[in-house]
C-alpha cells in the first residue's frame, strides 16, 4: 500500500479493462506506465481473478496491491483497477455510468460495437476518464459532446 | 457489422476486422495480418501521396493490429502527419495512435509536440481537447517541459470553454505527477482553488481531483479549498434530487463530485473556523440522515450512489475522529449494513467498521456488533467478506472479549483451511500468515500455542508461502518489543526457511541470527529452548555462521545455565554441531524436541522417548500415604545436576546403598526392570540411552507432597556421560512413612557400556582395524574366561586380574549378552564360525572410543575373550571399566 506521501504520484485509476468471458480484451486503457509484457500479465491475471467469481460475491477483488472494481454485463467484464483505499461504490457506479453512455451512443451496445468501433470507444473513455481520474459524470454532457464529434466526421 | 451499417466508419477497416474475426486459426490470422501489413507498407512507400482518409484508415488498421498483440514498427510518421490535418476524425486517429503506441522516440516527440502546440493555440475547443488528452495520456517529460507553462493559462483563462478546462485541469494533474519539478506553482494556484465555485459541475469535478493532489503535497497553500469545498458540498447535499439536472444520477445529486469533495477534506484536519466546521457537521449529519430515509428508487444504482457518498462521509468522520456523536451514528449505520442482503454493503461495512474500531469514541459501539461479525465469519460465501470479518474481529479485540474472539477464530481457522484450499490463489495463504501474525501482535497474551502451531503447519505444507513467511516474520521481529509468541514463530520459521531470504544482504544469516539472539535473554525458558533449536538448524542452513553459533552455545550462560533444559540443549547442540556432518544435521529429525515443537500439543505431556535416553523411575508405594522426595546425587563423572525436590539426603551415598552390585549387575545387559523392592516401595526402571546422553530431566516435576498407597509416581532423570567411570550414580530417596523419616539410596544401574553405540562393519574393516590396533599394542587387553585374566599390554603399565567364570557358555545366550552389552554383533565376520565378534563406540562428552570385541570359546566349553581398544589417552581406564562390567555377564 502506498503511504500518504506517495499517493499523489499515482493516478487513482491504474487501468480500465473490458474483457469477454473468453479473456479477449475489448478495451485496455492504461493510466500508469507498464511495459507490454506486464500489461499482458495484468490482463491475464485480472481475467483469472474476476471470471471465477459468481453473482453472490462482491464486485470488489483485492489484486496485487490494488483492488479491482468490476461489473459483468452479459458476456463482458468491465474492470477498473484502483487503490485499495478508494471508494468502491463510486467506481462501481462509474462503470455503470460509462456503460449507459456506451449503450446510448451505440444504440443498445453489444460486444461487436466495441470491436468494430474500438477507436471511438477510446474517445468515450477520454471524455469520462482522464489521467486516471473521473473527468465528466453527466451522461447528457458526454453524449452531447460525442454527438457533436460524430457530426464532424 | 454494426459499424458498416451505420455508414459512418471506414469501410476498409470494417472489412479487415471482419476478415480477422473470420480467421479459423492463429496461422490464418497471422497470414491475413502479414498481407495487410505488406499492403499498408507499399501504400506508405508508394509514389502517390495518400489522401487524409486513406492515411487515417491505414493508421487505424495498424493500431488494430497492434491491439491484437502484434508488433508494429512503422506508420509512426504517417500518424504524426495526421495531427496536422484539419479534419477531426483524421486528427483523432493520429492522436490515438500516438497515445497507444509512441514511446519516447525523441525525433518523433519533437514533431508530436509541434502538432500539439498548434492545436493548443488553435482556439478550436475540439482540437484543444484532443491535444490535452494526448498530453494527459502520454505524460512524458518532454511534454511536461514543452507545455507546463501553457496549460495553467488555458485552465484559468476566462474565455476557455468548460470542456477544455476539464481536460486542462486533469492534464496539469498528470504532468504534476510525472514531473512535479517542472510544474511551477504560481498565481494560478489560487485561481485553481476558485474553480470549486465554478458554475459547471464537470469543471468542479475535474478541478477537485487536481486540487486534492496539489493539497496533499502543499496543504498550506491550498488551505482555502476547505471552506470552498464545504460550501460546495453543502449545496449539493441539501439540493433537491432534481436541482442538479445533468449531474443527478438515479436521484442522487452529484455523487462522484460529493465523494471527491469529501476526499479533498480528508487532506485536512477538522476546519478551525467555527462556521465552516458547523456547516460541515450539518452536511455529514444530512448524509447520515438520508441513509435512513426510504429509497427514492429500488434500483441498485440509486443505493450504490447514495452509499458511495455515505461511506466517504464516514471515512471523513473517522479521519477527523473528533465528533463522538457522528462516530457512533456512523457505527450504527454500518451495523445495519452488516445484515444487508447486498454482499457489497456487508463487505464495505465490515471494512469501514474496522477503522472505526480504532477510535476511542466508537470502539465500544463497534464491539456491540460482535455476534453479527462472528456470524459473518461462519456464513459468508465470499472469502473476501470473511477476511474482512476476521480483520474486524482483530480490530475489536480487547481484554473484555479476547477469549470469545480467539475461540471463534480458532473455530474459523479449522474450516478456513478447507475454504482456503478451494481458493486458487496463493495470496490467501499469505493473508492467512499475515492474519495470524497480526493476531499474535494484537492479542499475543490470549493466543494459545495452538494458534502458532497452526500457522507453522500451514507454512510447512505450503512451499509457496515459505519465503513470504520468512520475510514477514523477519520484518515483524524488527520491532523492538515483540510478543514472545512472535519470537517463537520467528525462531521456528527462520530456522526452517531462513535460507530463503538469506540472499538478501539485509537478512543475511548473521543478521537473522543476531536478530533472534537479541530477543533470547528476554524470553522464557521454553522459548529460549526453541531458539537454541533454531540455532542448531542455522548451523545446518548456514555453515558460515557455525563458529558464531558455537561461541554462543559454548558461553557460560548456556552451558552452565541454571535451567537443565537449556543446559541440556546447549550441551547437546554444541556437541552435535562439532561432530555431526551436514548429512546428519540435514536429515529430518523425527524427534519432536529437535524440532523444538510438539507437533500436537498433547505430545508435551508425553516424554519424548526419542529425544535422548530416558531413565524412568517409577515410585510405588504400598499402603499408607508417603511423602516422597527424590534426590539424586550425581557422581563427579556425571554432569547431570541435582534434581527434584528440596532435600538432598546424604553426602555419603555409600552409607545406605542397597545391595548395590547385585541389582546393578542385572541391568548391565537390559534397560527395564525392577530396580529395588522392599516392604515400603518398589522402584521400577525404564531407561533409554543415546550416545552420551540419558533422558534429561526437564520434565521432572516436583513430586506431589503425598503419594497414595498403591499409586505410582514417575520421575525422569537425565544423565550425561562426561568421561569413563567405574562407580554408578546413586539415587537417594527420602520420604516420611508413618511419621518416620525414611532414607534409602539405590545405585542407578548406569554402567559405561550403556553409552555404547553399536557399529556395523564388514569383515575386511574389522580385521584391518583389529590388526592395526594389535600392531599398536598400546593398550590391548585380554580376558581369559578360564580364569578371567586381564592382561593389558602397555609400555607403561601391566594390569592383571583373575576372576572365576560363573556360567557355562551357550551360543544363543552369549549372542544376546553381546547385543545387550551395547555393541553390534557382527555375524559372518570372523572366519571361525564359533567365534563372536562385536564393535561399538563408547560416547562420552569428551571422547568417543571405538571398541572391537572378539570372543573365542575354547575347547573346554569355556570362553577366551579378547578386547582390543583403540588407543586414546584415557583408554586404559575404559578398558578396565568395560572389562569390569563385562565380567558381570559371566
Amino acid at each position: 500500500m502506498l503511504s500518504d506521501s506517495q499517493r499523489h504520484h499515482v493516478p487513482i485509476i491504474r487501468f480500465i479493462l473490458i474483457q469477454n468471458r473468453a479473456g479477449k480484451t475489448r478495451l485496455a486503457k492504461w493510466y500508469m506506465q507498464f511495459d507490454d509484457d506486464e500489461k499482458q500479465k495484468l490482463i491475464e491475471e485480472v481475467h483469472a481473478v474476476v471470471t471465477v467469481r459468481d453473482a453472490k460475491h462482491t464486485n470488489f477483488v483485492e489484486f496485487r496491491n490494488f483492488k479491482i472494481i468490476y461489473r459483468r454485463y452479459a458476456g463482458l467484464y468491465f474492470c477498473i483497477c484502483v487503490d485499495v483505499t478508494d471508494n468502491n461504490l463510486a467506481y462501481l457506479e462509474a462503470i455503470h455510468n460509462f456503460v449507459e453512455v456506451l449503450n446510448e451512443y451505440f444504440h443498445n451496445v453489444c460486444e461487436l460495437d466495441l470491436v468494430f468501433n474500438f477507436y471511438k470507444v477510446y474517445t468515450v473513455v477520454d471524455e469520462m476518464f482522464l489521467a486516471g481520474e473521473i473527468r465528466e459524470t453527466s451522461q447528457t454532457k458526454v453524449l452531447k459532446q460525442l454527438l457533436m464529434l460524430q457530426s464532424l466526421e | 457489422m454494426p459499424a458498416v451499417s451505420k455508414g459512418d466508419g471506414m469501410r476498409g477497416l470494417a472489412v479487415f476486422i471482419s476478415d480477422i474475426r473470420n480467421c479459423k486459426s492463429k496461422e490464418a490470422e497471422i497470414k491475413r495480418i502479414n498481407k495487410e501489413l505488406a499492403n499498408i507498407r507499399s501504400k506508405f512507400k508508394g509514389d502517390k501521396a495518400l489522401d487524409g482518409y486513406s492515411k487515417k484508415k491505414y493508421v487505424c488498421k495498424l493500431l488494430f493490429i497492434f491491439l491484437l498483440g502484434h508488433d508494429i514498427d512503422f506508420g509512426h510518421m504517417e500518424a504524426v502527419n495526421l495531427l496536422s490535418s484539419n479534419r477531426y476524425t483524421e486528427k483523432q486517429i493520429g492522436y490515438l495512435f500516438i497515445s497507444v503506441l509512441v514511446n519516447s522516440n525523441s525525433e518523433l516527440i519533437r514533431l508530436i509536440n509541434n502538432g500539439i502546440k498548434n492545436d493548443l493555440a488553435s482556439r478550436n475547443p475540439t482540437f484543444m481537447n484532443l491535444a490535452l488528452h494526448c498530453i494527459a495520456n502520454v505524460g512524458s517529460r518532454e511534454m511536461a517541459e514543452a507545455f507546463t507553462a501553457d496549460i495553467p493559462k488555458i485552465l484559468v483563462a476566462g474565455d476557455t470553454m468548460d470542456s477544455v478546462k476539464q481536460s486542462a485541469a486533469l492534464c496539469l494533474l498528470r504532468l504534476n505527477r510525472t514531473s512535479p519539478d517542472l510544474v511551477p506553482m504560481g498565481e494560478w494556484t489560487s485561481r485553481v482553488v476558485h474553480l470549486l465555485n465554478d458554475q459547471h459541475l464537470g469543471v468542479v469535478t475535474a478541478a477537485t481531483s487536481l486540487i486534492t493532489t496539489l493539497a496533499q503535497k502543499n496543504p498550506e497553500e491550498f488551505k482555502t479549498s476547505v471552506s470552498l469545498a464545504v460550501s460546495r458540498l453543502s449545496r449539493i447535499v441539501t439540493s433537491a434530487s432534481t436541482d442538479l439536472q445533468d449531474y443527478t444520477y438515479y436521484f442522487v445529486p452529484a455523487p462522484w463530485l460529493s465523494v471527491k469533495l469529501l476526499r479533498l477534506l480528508q487532506c485536512y484536519p477538522p476546519p478551525e473556523e467555527g462556521a465552516v466546521r458547523g456547516r460541515l457537521t450539518e452536511c455529514l449529519e444530512t448524509i447520515l440522515n438520508k441513509a435512513q430515509e426510504p429509497p427514492k428508487s429500488k434500483k441498485v444504482q440509486h443505493s450504490n450512489a447514495k452509499n458511495a457518498v455515505l461511506f466517504e462521509a464516514i471515512s471523513l468522520i473517522i479521519h477527523h475522529d473528533s465528533e463522538p456523536n457522528l462516530l457512533v451514528r456512523a457505527c450504527n449505520q454500518l451495523g445495519q449494513f452488516l445484515q444487508h442482503r447486498e454482499t457489497n454493503l456487508r463487505y464495505l461495512a465490515l471494512e469501514s467498521m474496522c477503522t472505526l474500531a480504532s477510535s476511542e469514541f466508537s470502539h465500544e459501539a463497534v464491539k456491540t456488533h460482535i455476534e453479527t461479525v462472528i456470524n459473518a465469519l461462519k456464513t459468508e460465501r465470499d472469502v473476501s467478506v470473511r477476511q474482512r470479518a476476521v480483520d474486524l474481529l482483530y480490530a475489536m479485540c480487547d481484554r473484555s472479549n479476547a477469549q470469545q474472539i480467539v475461540a471463534e477464530m480458532l473455530n474459523y481457522l479449522e474450516t478456513a483451511d478447507y475454504s482456503i484450499r478451494e481458493e486458487i490463489y496463493a495470496v490467501d495463504y499469505t493473508w492467512y500468515v499475515d492474519t495470524i501474525l497480526n493476531l499474535i501482535r494484537i492479542a499475543g497474551d490470549y493466543v494459545s500455542e495452538e494458534v502458532w502451531y497452526r500457522v507453522i503447519q500451514i507454512v510447512i505444507n505450503r512451499d509457496d508461502v515459505q519465503g513470504y513467511s520468512a520475510k514477514t516474520v523477519f520484518e515483524a521481529l524488527q520491532a523492538p518489543a515483540c510478543h514472545e509468541n512472535l519470537v517463537k514463530v520467528g525462531g521456528y520459521i527462520l530456522g526452517e526457511f531462513g535460507n530463503l531470504i538469506a540472499g538478501d544482504p539485509r537478512s543475511s544469516p548473521l543478521i537473522q541470527f543476531n536478530l533472534l539472539h537479541s530477543k533470547f535473554h528476554l524470553c522464557s525458558v521454553p522459548t529460549r529452548a526453541l531458539l537454541l533449536s533454531t540455532y542448531i538448524k542455522f548451523v545446518n542452513l548456514f555453515p558460515e555462521i557455525k563458529a558464531t553459533i558455537q561461541d554462543v552455545l559454548r558461553s557460560d550462560s548456556q552451558l552452565r545455565n541454571a535451567d537443565v533444559e537449556l543446559q541440556q540443549r546447549a550441551v547437546e547442540y554444541l556437541r552435535l554441531s562439532c561432530i555431526a556432518s551436514t548429512d546428519i544435521l540435514s536429515t529430518p529429525s523425527t524427534s519432536t524436541d529437535l524440532l523444538g515443537l510438539g507437533l500436537a500439543p498433547v505430545l508435551n505431556s508425553v516424554a519424548p522417548a526419542s529425544a535422548g535416553g530416558s531413565l524412568l523411575v517409577d515410585v510405588f508405594s504400598d499402603n499408607s500415604p508417603a511423602v516422597a522426595s527424590l534426590a539424586h546425587t550425581a557422581e563427579e563423572n556425571f554432569s547431570s545436576p541435582r534434581i527434584g525436590s528440596a532435600d538432598v539426603v546424604s553426602d555419603d551415598p555409600a552409607a545406605a546403598v542397597h545391595d548395590a552390585d547385585e541389582l546393578v549387575n542385572k541391568f548391565v545387559c537390559k534397560n527395564n526392570g525392577v530396580l529395588f523392592e522392599n516392604q515400603l516401595m518398589q522402584i521400577g526402571l525404564k531407561s533409554e540411552f543415546r550416545q552420551n546422553l540419558g533422558e534429561y530431566n526437564s520434565r521432572t516435576k516436583q513430586v506431589d507432597p503425598a503419594v497414595d498407597g498403591g499409586a505410582q509416581v514417575q520421575q525422569i532423570l537425565n544423565i550425561e556421560c562426561v568421561s569413563d567411570f567405574m562407580e554408578a550414580p546413586i539415587l537417594n530417596i527420602q520420604f516420611r512413612y508413618g511419621g518416620a523419616l525414611q532414607n534409602m539410596s539405590v545405585k542407578l544401574p548406569v554402567t559405561l557400556n550403556k553409552f555404547f553405540q553399536p557399529t556395523e562393519m564388514t569383515s575386511q574393516d574389522f580385521f584391518q582395524r583389529w590388526k592395526q590396533l594389535s600392531i599398536e599394542q598400546q593398550h590391548s587387553l585380554t580376558v581369559s574366561c578360564k580364569s578371567f585374566c586381564f592382561i593389558i599390554d602397555s609400555p607403561q603399565q601391566e594390569v592383571q586380574k583373575i576372576f572365576k567364570a560363573k556360567h557355562p557358555m551357550d551360543t544363543e545366550v552369549t549372542k544376546a549378552k553381546i547385543i545387550g552389552f551395547g555393541v553390534a554383533l557382527l555375524d559372518m565376520v570372523d572366519p571361525n564360525p564359533s567365534n563372536f565378534t562385536g564393535a561399538g563406540v563408547i560416547h562420552t562428552k569428551n571422547i568417543q572410543v571405538g571398541c572391537l570385541l572378539r570372543l573365542e570359546p575354547n575347547t573346554q566349553a569355556q570362553v577366551r575373550g579378547v578386547f582390543i581398544f583403540q588407543f586414546y589417552s584415557r583408554v586404559l581406564e575404559i578398558c578396565v571399566c568395560v572389562c569390569h562390567i563385562y565380567i558381570y555377564i559371566y
